[in-house]
């Protein structure tokens, strides 16, 4: 068996693989939040809350309505951007004219209040969800055993991406949402709806947060505070792959779910550590971040 | 002369603190129940020791005695500072007499300190440290309920003796994580097994498939999961979706408790074996005060940790009942010691020099769903671990208070 | 650089230091008299807050820059002061073709050495972390701070030097200087203030010299500090340095206070609560953290019953704070006042 630095390739292979599918849930949370800073400024602490939300959807209404998972990744992204209209209607929309910084705030304000809502509840020890039927089980990949369901995440979560992509870069819709980002007074002189436009970004943002967490419910804790740590890594990937373009965020996600991945089999106990590290050589090296314009 | 409104303002603040000042006229036991009530522990400890505390000191019928007894809790937050902080101002202000529960080792071993240097009494029932019977045991404090040490023996022991006889960890990076590694693997290796690998995972990582493939390539029969809380319920969720226990390989979770596999699900957690020292649905006092628990917490059973805290405050009752004071801290606590402890969860027992309390373990496996008659309904008993092999021999503690 | 000196902005300028003087003779009798009503530990810990969230304010309040890892500054010094003050040994780490432990066979330290040890411990990773996090602005300075605080918390599990998640725990007091034993609270008490007071009238007055100025005039606008020909990122750089440092010297203290140092302090939930603090207290204004300090510590020590709903009631303070009262308490009593608090 050739192996590389003592490791047997195949089980590199099969490592490679889990840090890509890691890596989609970054990918998708970084989308989010470069999908809503682009249209806002405004940076959403509330992202991984929101993530929590969604599987907690999966959740009640898997417990409460007898909905399976499939509808569950329907409506947990409506009505979780819902609630993300509600807030950027009621908070976000006074804070415009000023610094960011309140933005930042906010959000984080509104991330304690949600989660220590959901804790009080539900407890902190988590809630029980399976994964559903049709994707049980998995395939002996020869050198990995690879569930369906991770294989269900990596496709999904591409084409949940490639599709945010497509639609703001390619579509006359995403033209408009590009220009409302450089001059939303021009647009607003095309008659168009720039504060309704906003509202849905930050719906549909937070929707694609709902989305990661309909995902990782099946796999990962069900827990209020699951959100709480990811979505300090998913700034790091922030900060690395810079919030300019919608396909940085994509492929910075991935990769770094790759090398987190790599991280685990060489030297485990810096698993934690390492999109940080690269975020501070990013910042020696290239400051505005991989894919970001100067600030 | 406005100034005088914003001196006001820090005033108020300030006289706040001294609210609370006055000092209550003592004969009045005072407990005082700290505990975890938002967060990792919360469900397993939290409102429900205070629920126990409640039923403890209502069945001891403290007024026929003579006593008066008063209950007060308060939210340790999971940070030492503030569990030693109310600590500090319990005793000195409140004038609590024994402070229970506190179920985090952080937490509990600054209580702890506070505690000896001010006479008072603890009643540890959720924190496992063994160092609070080892090198940082106190004539103030009484370990009640298990220990990272039963846990490891109690689990290690009896797979090894039932076949798993090579093992791999997956262990939590951190001080807590590497003691019980470090007892499970010595207790594997004295009885004849073989530990042949391990990995360092970060506290709170939510991903272990990783890990999970390392632990399958290595065709270890058991897998030690040596974390706690939400690091224990992922890599078992995530074991479960890959497969591991359904290709033969078997789950150890070495600090794991019934809420826990409540919330995995019987599907995920089935064939998952753990030591505990308290079921509910163990005998007929158990069940009955499971009956009586329930509605008072969310309709949950009682843990290990909440039974713990009913034994405990009712034996530290019958302690100051027959001193009839509660003033002196290491007197009551001696006096524990010196009688026996009879209650009806935990049975006969005692509690050692070096204030462990000494009682049965017992060693769990979650039940398949098909087995299970509804919710709550988890455990099987596999083996009663009989208290004289339970606990950590004494010599072995390095405990201050048994060399001297 | 020469100073035009404008006859309107003196008179504002008398008036602020008279108002600011008011106000530092009633904090100071009132904090000399706090221990006769309140309990000593809880008011060590509220000035323990009340410095690190000085220390916070004059990044965010008087440079603009928003740094949400705090934290590790607080607690890092906790663990280092902690450490000197109990064991004293120092093993550090080098590279010398593998790695190699170099051992500094120091004593248990008396507590005014552990303090400085810990700020200066603070002082080099300001340094470092500030070095990185000023290379960006904005947003991306306050998720680089928070992002760097992270690794080094996890650091701070895994390092078996920290206790982990036991934490160093009975930190002895000791005496100060050799002299004074720490042991009774009143005298602590009063050693603590002393302390506080020195920090804050530190920083009052850096940011009342020449270099606050400069600082002001890089949060109004950089570009045109830069045109003047200041070199902004070496003040910004200095400022995270002193504002690390300050902090260092609260989490030092809070070691010896309570005597333990934990993973609590390094938390991102405590750069978040020194945030809240200030915020209530007041951004930009001398006295508001010291206030916003006090106000968020009897909240959660009094509050400690109803332990569930604490972090929801931040939350919702946070949220008023950022809608309603942008100025916070002293910056509402200032304006209403119409002087400089």
């Amino acid at each position: 068996m050739i192996s590389i630095f003592g490791i047997p390739s195949q089980a590199l292979f099969g490592q490679l693989l889990i840090g890509l599918i890691n890596g989609s849930f970054y990918a998708l949370l970084s989308l989010g939040l470069a999908v809503i800073f682009g249209m806002l400024n405004i940076i959403n602490f509330t992202h991984g809350a929101q993530y929590m939300m969604g599987a907690f959807v999966a959740y009640l209404v898997l417990q409460y309505l007898g909905l399976n998972y499939w509808v569950a990744l329907l409506i947990a992204p409506i009505l979780v951007g819902l609630t993300g209209v509600i807030i950027e209607r009621l908070f976000l929309k006074r804070l415009y004219q000023l610094d960011h910084l309140y933005g930042l705030l906010l959000t984080f304000g509104l991330a304690l209040i949600i989660q220590g809502v959901f804790r009080n509840y539900y407890g902190s020890s988590g809630l029980p969800y399976q994964v559903p039927e049709l994707l049980r089980g998995g395939q002996n990949l020869g050198f990995m055993f690879l569930p369906n369901y991770r294989a269900w995440v990596i496709f999904f979560s591409l084409v949940v991406c490639l599709g945010t992509w497509f639609v703001i870069e390619r579509t006359r819709l995403g033209a408009y949402l590009r220009a409302a980002t450089e001059n939303p007074t021009l647009v607003r002189a095309f008659g168009i709806n720039v504060p309704r436009m906003i509202t849905l970004t930050y719906g549909f943002g937070v929707g694609l947060a709902a989305i990661a967490g309909v995902m990782a419910a099946p796999i990962y804790n069900v827990s209020p505070l699951m959100g709480e740590d990811i979505i300090i890594v998913v700034f790091a990937v922030v900060v690395i792959g810079g919030m300019g373009s919608i396909m940085g965020a994509i492929v910075t996600g991935f990769a770094l779910g790759l090398i987190e991945g790599l991280t685990k089999v060489f030297f485990p106990e810096a698993s934690n550590t390492v999109i940080f590290v690269i975020m501070a050589i990013v910042l020696l090296i290239r400051p505005a971040g991989l894919f970001g314009r100067a600030t | 002369m406005k100034m005088l409104r914003y001196v006001a303002l820090l005033a108020a603040a300030l006289a706040a603190g001294a609210a609370q000042a006055q000092d209550k006229s003592d004969g009045v036991v005072k407990i005082g129940v700290l505990s975890d009530m938002s967060s990792l522990y919360a469900d397993l400890a939290g409102q429900g020791s205070v629920a126990a505390a409640r039923m403890a000191v209502e069945d001891f019928k403290p007024a026929e005695k003579g006593l008066k007894v008063e209950i007060v809790s308060a939210d340790h937050q999971n940070k030492p500072d503030v569990g030693s902080n109310i600590v500090r101002q319990w005793i000195d202000v409140d004038k609590v007499d024994v402070i229970v529960d506190v179920p985090t080792s952080s937490v509990a071993l600054a209580v702890n300190e506070v505690v000896r240097e001010k006479n008072s009494v603890f009643l540890v029932s959720g924190a496992a440290a063994s160092d609070l019977t080892g090198p940082k045991c106190s004539p103030n404090t009484v370990h009640w309920t298990y220990d990272t040490w039963a846990l490891a023996n109690g689990t290690g022991k009896a797979l090894v003796k039932t076949g798993g006889d090579s093992w791999f960890f997956i262990t939590a990076d951190y001080a807590f994580g590497h003691a019980l590694e470090r007892d499970t693997a010595a207790v594997v290796e004295a009885n004849g097994g073989k530990v042949l690998s391990k990995v360092r995972v970060p506290l709170n990582t939510s991903d272990f498939s990783s890990y999970l493939l390392q632990a399958q390539q290595s065709k270890a029969k058991i897998i030690g999961l040596a974390n706690a809380g939400g690091d224990t319920i992922n890599s078992i969720k995530q074991a479960a979706e890959f497969g591991i226990v359904a290709g033969g390989q078997n789950l150890a979770g070495l600090l794991v408790f019934i809420t826990d596999v409540h919330a995995l699900g019987l599907q995920t957690a089935q064939g998952l074996i753990m030591t505990e020292a308290f079921y509910w649905d163990q005998n007929d006092a158990s069940r009955a005060f499971a009956k009586r628990f329930a509605p008072l917490y969310k309709g949950n059973m009682p843990t290990m940790v909440q039974a713990g805290v009913y034994s405990a405050v009712t034996h530290y009752l019958k302690a100051v009942a027959a001193l009839k004071d509660d003033s002196d801290g290491k007197a009551v606590v001696a006096k524990m010691k010196e009688m026996p402890t009879d209650d009806p969860l935990f049975g006969k027992g005692t509690i050692r020099a070096d204030g462990r309390k000494i009682h049965d373990m017992y060693l769990f496996e979650v039940k398949k769903p098909s087995e299970s008659k509804g919710p709550w309904d988890y455990y099987k008993l596999r083996a009663t671990i009989p208290a004289a092999e339970a606990f950590r021999p004494l010599k072995d503690g390095n405990c201050p208070l048994v060399s001297g | 650089m020469e100073r035009v000196v404008d006859p309107l902005e003196t008179a504002a300028r008398t008036r602020g230091v008279r108002s600011e003087a008011i106000a530092f003779v009633a904090m100071l009798v009132l904090l000399v008299l706090a221990p006769t009503v309140a309990y000593p530990v809880f008011l060590m810990k509220a000035l323990c807050f009340a410095l690190f969230a000085c220390a916070f304010n004059l990044l965010i309040g008087y440079v603009g820059l928003l740094s949400f890892g705090h934290a590790l500054y607080f607690g890092w010094a906790g663990y280092v002061s902690a450490h000197l003050a109990k064991i004293g040994k120092l093993t550090l780490p080098y590279w010398g073709g593998g790695w190699h432990w170099f051992v500094i066979p120091l004593p248990p330290l008396s507590p005014e050495l552990a303090v400085l040890g810990g700020t200066v411990t603070a002082a080099v990773l300001g340094l470092i972390a500030g070095a990185l996090a000023i290379r960006r602005q904005g947003i991306y300075f306050a998720m680089i701070t928070l992002a760097l605080a992270q690794m080094m918390f996890f650091f701070a599990v895994q390092a078996p030097f920290t206790g982990g998640e036991d934490g160093i725990q009975a930190v002895p007091r000791g005496h100060l200087f050799g002299l004074i034993d720490l042991s009774n609270q009143t005298t602590l008490y009063y050693v603590v203030l002393v302390l506080f007071l020195a920090c804050f009238l530190l920083i009052y007055r850096i940011i009342h010299s020449p270099f606050g100025e400069v600082l002001k005039a890089i949060r109004e606008n950089e570009p045109r500090a830069i045109s003047l020909g200041y070199k902004t990122d070496r003040y910004k750089l200095m400022a995270f340095v002193l504002s690390a440092a300050l902090a260092g010297a609260a989490g030092a203290t809070k070691a010896i206070v309570f005597q333990l140092a934990s993973l609590t302090d390094v938390h991102w939930t405590m750069s978040g609560e020194v945030v809240l603090m200030t915020l209530v207290g007041g951004l930009g204004t001398v006295f508001g953290p010291v206030l916003g300090a006090f106000v968020i510590v009897s909240m959660e020590n009094y509050l400690a019953e109803f332990g569930q709903w604490i972090t929801v009631i931040q939350g919702v303070i946070f949220v008023a704070c950022v809608l309603l009262f942008r100025r916070g308490i002293i910056g509402e009593i200032a304006n209403a006042l119409r002087v400089r608090l």
